[in-house]
């Protein structure tokens, strides 16, 4: 990590270290890091910033182009409060030598819903498939 | 011991003159480190040139600028507001109001010799403040050792400052307690590292941090917000935006999420 000494935020000069994830970007509590956004969405000369805000349970974006052009997203990072509904491993019995053999992963095929009659499909929960992006 | 002018009892074997010309020197150097630090790093020119830039935004009137310095004064400054770890917050305050202390009955029992209480017993007060809340800082609370699972007795330049502060404190207090010239040379050396070592040092933070806090907080209320996002979950307008479809019945407080366990998984 280098400080950039224009805008004094700290940025990765190793590429070869970086998987561009903006992990730490947007774990960064002070907003310290920056990145350079990826070109085929924005051309240099601009700035990608964001916010994750846990609390809300968002994620926000600002996307400055170099001719003023703003872009502002926002989004949820999860639905639930944090941690209620993750299962809890540890209190989970450990599983067979039965399970460890088989095919099946954890919770399957429970979680795929296959125990109450089969995989569920879109015609089976009453939906259809629409062309196209839709909002 | 804790009533009395150290430096008063100094006096005997060292001209007063000569005390007050160190204190004066160590000023001096303060100052001018501060101003290297200004002109090497840029500060001031990045200060101003960030402090234009947000100007071509959203005008503020000189009420909200008044307001805007007294809560940057009160939260940023004396409280330390920007620290998010409560620990690392008192362990600052701590250090701060102790450093302050420390250092201005220095200056006022050297300068007037016949000064004894309440500035001996400030002069230890503060000390010890720094010395509670340096040493927690360094063994326990900074991230290299909290966090990274560094040996608390990994030393870098960059830990100048904290460690000549606390290398001054502590063998000023040993000196003043056991009149060893042993850890008066060490005390001497030590003080001369923390306020000439400012252009290598963390030092100058104590002047450049306020600014800093400052222009942060005029960006926010003007909109500019250093290019940070502004759009919340609290505006009814996003709340029925279709990608927040997915929150409309959560709560408005999910709890914390990776801030819920400190880092430590070294």
């Amino acid at each position: 990590m280098h400080i950039d000494k224009t805008y004094r935020r700290a940025y990765n000069i190793e590429p070869n270290m970086c998987w561009e994830c903006y992990s730490c970007v947007k774990a960064c509590p002070q907003n310290a890091i920056d990145m350079r956004g990826y070109a085929d969405f924005a051309p240099l000369g601009h700035s990608v910033r964001v916010q994750r805000d846990e609390k809300k349970g968002t994620i926000a974006w600002r996307i400055k182009f170099r001719n003023g052009t703003e872009k502002n997203f926002l989004s949820p990072i999860t639905t639930k409060p944090w941690g209620q509904a993750i299962p809890k491993l540890a209190e989970v019995p450990a599983p067979s030598q039965e399970m460890r053999d088989s095919q099946l992963l954890y919770n399957e095929p429970k979680y795929l819903r296959m125990d109450d009659g089969g995989l569920h499909t879109l015609e089976a929960a009453g939906l259809t498939l629409k062309k196209g992006v839709y909002y | 011991m804790f009533a009395i002018n150290p430096f008063a009892a100094l006096s005997t074997s060292i001209s007063p003159a000569v005390m007050q010309g160190f204190v004066v020197v160590m000023i001096v150097l303060v100052a001018l480190g501060t101003l290297f630090d200004i002109v090497h790093k840029g500060s001031a020119k990045y200060f101003f040139g960030n402090w234009r830039k947000t100007r071509t935004a959203r005008e503020l009137g000189g009420g909200e600028m008044m307001s805007i310095a007294v809560q940057t004064a009160v939260v940023d400054v004396l409280a330390s507001g920007e620290f998010c770890n409560a620990r690392r917050r008192v362990a600052h305050l701590l250090t701060m109001y102790g450093f302050i202390l420390h250092a201005v009955s220095t200056v006022v029992m050297v300068f007037n010799p016949a000064a004894d209480a309440p500035w001996a017993q400030l002069w230890w007060i503060g000390g010890l403040m720094v010395l509670v809340g340096g040493y927690w800082f360094w063994f326990f609370i900074r991230v290299d050792v909290a966090a990274e699972g560094s040996s608390p007795l990994r030393v870098m330049r960059a830990d100048l400052f904290i460690l000549s502060l606390l290398a001054s404190v502590t063998f000023g207090l040993l000196w003043a307690w056991l009149q060893s010239w042993i850890l008066f040379g060490l005390y001497i050396v030590a003080t001369t590292v923390l306020f000439g070592g400012v252009p290598w040092s963390k030092f100058a933070h104590m002047f450049f941090k306020p600014a800093a806090a400052f222009e942060k907080r005029v960006s926010e209320a003007n909109g500019t917000n250093q290019n940070l996002p502004t759009l919340s979950r609290d505006d009814p307008e996003q709340q029925a935006r279709h990608s927040m479809e997915l929150l409309r019945d959560a709560p408005m407080d999910m709890g914390l999420g990776i801030k819920r366990e400190a880092p430590r998984h070294y």
